[in-house]
């Protein structure tokens, strides 16, 4: 499997193309290290974002008027600030101010590293859009058909997990697909903490090695790639979801 | 009647003329002009402890301050230090608008096509690593595995991380790598030494951090004077070698706190019992 490398080694030495993330190992484990932790950020905050998109939802239109303003309140603070000054804030600033445990040596060890602060900036910044975007579908849902459920004795919950939840779903899908897919392309932010992901390792190669074109070019199309698998795996879920006769 | 036009061309030519000539000569004849001016001009840091800062009253004052003012002494003349920064200390010197330059530069090839510096190189930056003293420790081969804050784009993160098997975790800049030293974020900071030094004389970080470790990947640092400024580069090259002859370099550093390097230590082993 030596070909790959010594077809892009020749290309370096013919054009001045370098793309040395192809032909040189240690480069190629960092790229691939990159990728295996930015799939991770994108997988946990996609999930937990929708699990916060969802569960806020169902609180902002709930009888208590403490959630609501709660849920309100978490909805204006993170769709208001830019998500780069949330990490830095989630890192810098709320790191310093938890409590730490300690090594053996005394030495101050964080409660949260840096990998787990990003997901959760991250997670409760899309779920704030999320919440919105729910808000949306549930909205949608006509009213006479949450007072059917109502009268065939469903709880708020079950009525809301049974009725309401899967034709919003369905209502909103589209705005939620474009907001997960800014959600995959937002986890480059991650790279301001030092969360090895492909922005991180990608500039590492390139103050190096200087190829800064190459590998500018290697990491759109790394992007475009997954941004295009994210968007399949949308709307198969959209077509699975269909009800026959409920929309076009 | 003279024509009044005649009159000022003639007059805005030959003012050209003169300060043209003016600056030819402050480049030119370098030392000449100094002797003549009365005055030394060196530009140096004035925000690089302990190399170049500024005390108090406002005055910069550090290694390199002391430096220019014992070379001002050799010539007879007074000193007068300009404050520079990376960014514009070449091009001062190539104006004119210093004679000399002792601001932590770099040796590096590109440079020397553009100024005239002067060898023996006077100083030595390394590259080390500030660690608290509590992790106890003593050997690079025991940073293996461990995470190390960086700043990103150092032409030695690699070279650190492949040789010692350290992690390297790289920041934007060289604020946000001392944050995440301090929350423990990661083990230590690998920086230029001559930066670490400096910060290792703050109350903040003299108190829990040091450099126990010795300083590897050197990169030397060189004097320099504009181009074709053979009087002055000859004078400075001998005064360089007696710096290193009498360990004046050597007690520089312990005057300003930082431990002697490797470096200094060698040229004036080199030069203490040399003739010329």
């Amino acid at each position: 499997m030596d070909a790959v490398p010594n077809w892009f080694r020749g290309l370096y030495e013919t054009t001045g193309y370098n793309f040395t993330v192809f032909y040189d190992p240690y480069d190629w484990d960092r790229y691939v290290n990159g990728l295996k932790t930015t799939l991770l950020l994108a997988v946990t905050t996609i999930l937990a974002s929708i699990v916060i998109g969802a569960v806020g939802a169902l609180l902002q239109g709930g009888p208590s008027r403490f959630l609501r303003g709660l849920v309100n309140g978490f909805v204006v603070v993170f769709c208001n600030t830019p998500p780069l000054v949330q990490i830095f804030f989630f890192y810098f600033g709320l790191g310093t101010l938890l409590p730490a445990t300690q090594t053996a040596d005394g030495l101050r060890v964080p409660l949260l590293d840096n990998v787990q602060w990003a997901i959760v900036a991250l997670a409760l910044f899309a779920g704030a859009f999320n919440v919105e975007i729910f808000r949306s579908g549930i909205e949608a849902v006509p009213r006479t058909t949450v007072e059917a459920a109502e009268s065939l004795g469903y709880t708020r919950l079950k009525a809301y997990l049974y009725v309401v939840l899967p034709l919003a779903l369905r209502v909103c899908l589209p705005a939620l697909n474009n907001n997960l897919i800014n959600l995959l392309k937002t986890t480059t932010l991650a790279y301001a903490i030092a969360v090895p992901e492909t922005l991180y390792a990608v500039k590492q190669i390139w103050s190096e090695s200087q190829n800064v074109l190459e590998m500018m070019i290697v990491l759109l199309a790394t992007y475009a790639v997954l941004v295009g698998v994210l968007v399949w795996l949308m709307h198969r879920w959209e077509r699975a979801l269909r009800i026959p006769g409920y929309s076009r | 009647m003279r024509k009044p036009t005649s009159t000022f061309l003639g007059a805005g030519l030959l003012a050209a003329a003169t300060v043209l000539s003016a600056s030819l000569a402050t480049a030119a004849d370098g030392l000449e002009a100094i002797k003549q001016r009365g005055t030394l001009i060196v530009g140096v840091k004035a925000d690089y402890r302990p190399f170049g800062f500024r005390d108090p009253s406002g005055a910069i004052i550090g290694l390199e301050p002391d430096l220019a003012a014992d070379v001002a002494k050799r010539l007879g003349v007074k000193l007068e230090l300009v404050p520079v920064v990376s960014s514009n200390r070449i091009e001062f010197l190539q104006q004119g608008k210093v004679d000399l330059l002792i601001a932590t530069l770099s040796d590096k090839p590109e440079r020397r096509r553009v100024v005239q510096a002067i060898d023996p190189q006077y100083y030595s930056d390394f590259v080390n690593v500030m660690l608290p003293k509590k992790a106890g420790i003593t050997d690079w081969a025991q940073l293996k595995g461990k995470p190390l804050c960086a700043t990103s784009g150092a032409w030695y993160n690699k070279d650190v991380a492949r040789t010692y098997g350290a992690e390297i975790v790289a920041f934007d800049g060289s604020e946000k790598p001392l944050f995440a030293l301090k929350q423990g974020n990661c083990l230590g900071y690998v920086y230029d030494q001559s930066m670490l030094q400096g910060k290792l004389l703050d109350a903040d970080w003299k108190a829990d951090y040091g450099l126990p470790l010795k300083g590897i990947l050197d990169a030397p640092w060189m004097m320099a004077v504009a181009l074709g400024n053979g009087a002055l580069q000859g004078l400075l090259e001998t005064t360089t070698k007696e710096w290193m002859k009498s360990g004046f370099i050597v007690e520089e550093e312990k005057k300003w706190g930082i431990e002697p390097t490797e470096y200094s230590k060698a040229m004036h082993e080199k030069y203490k019992n040399a003739t010329n």
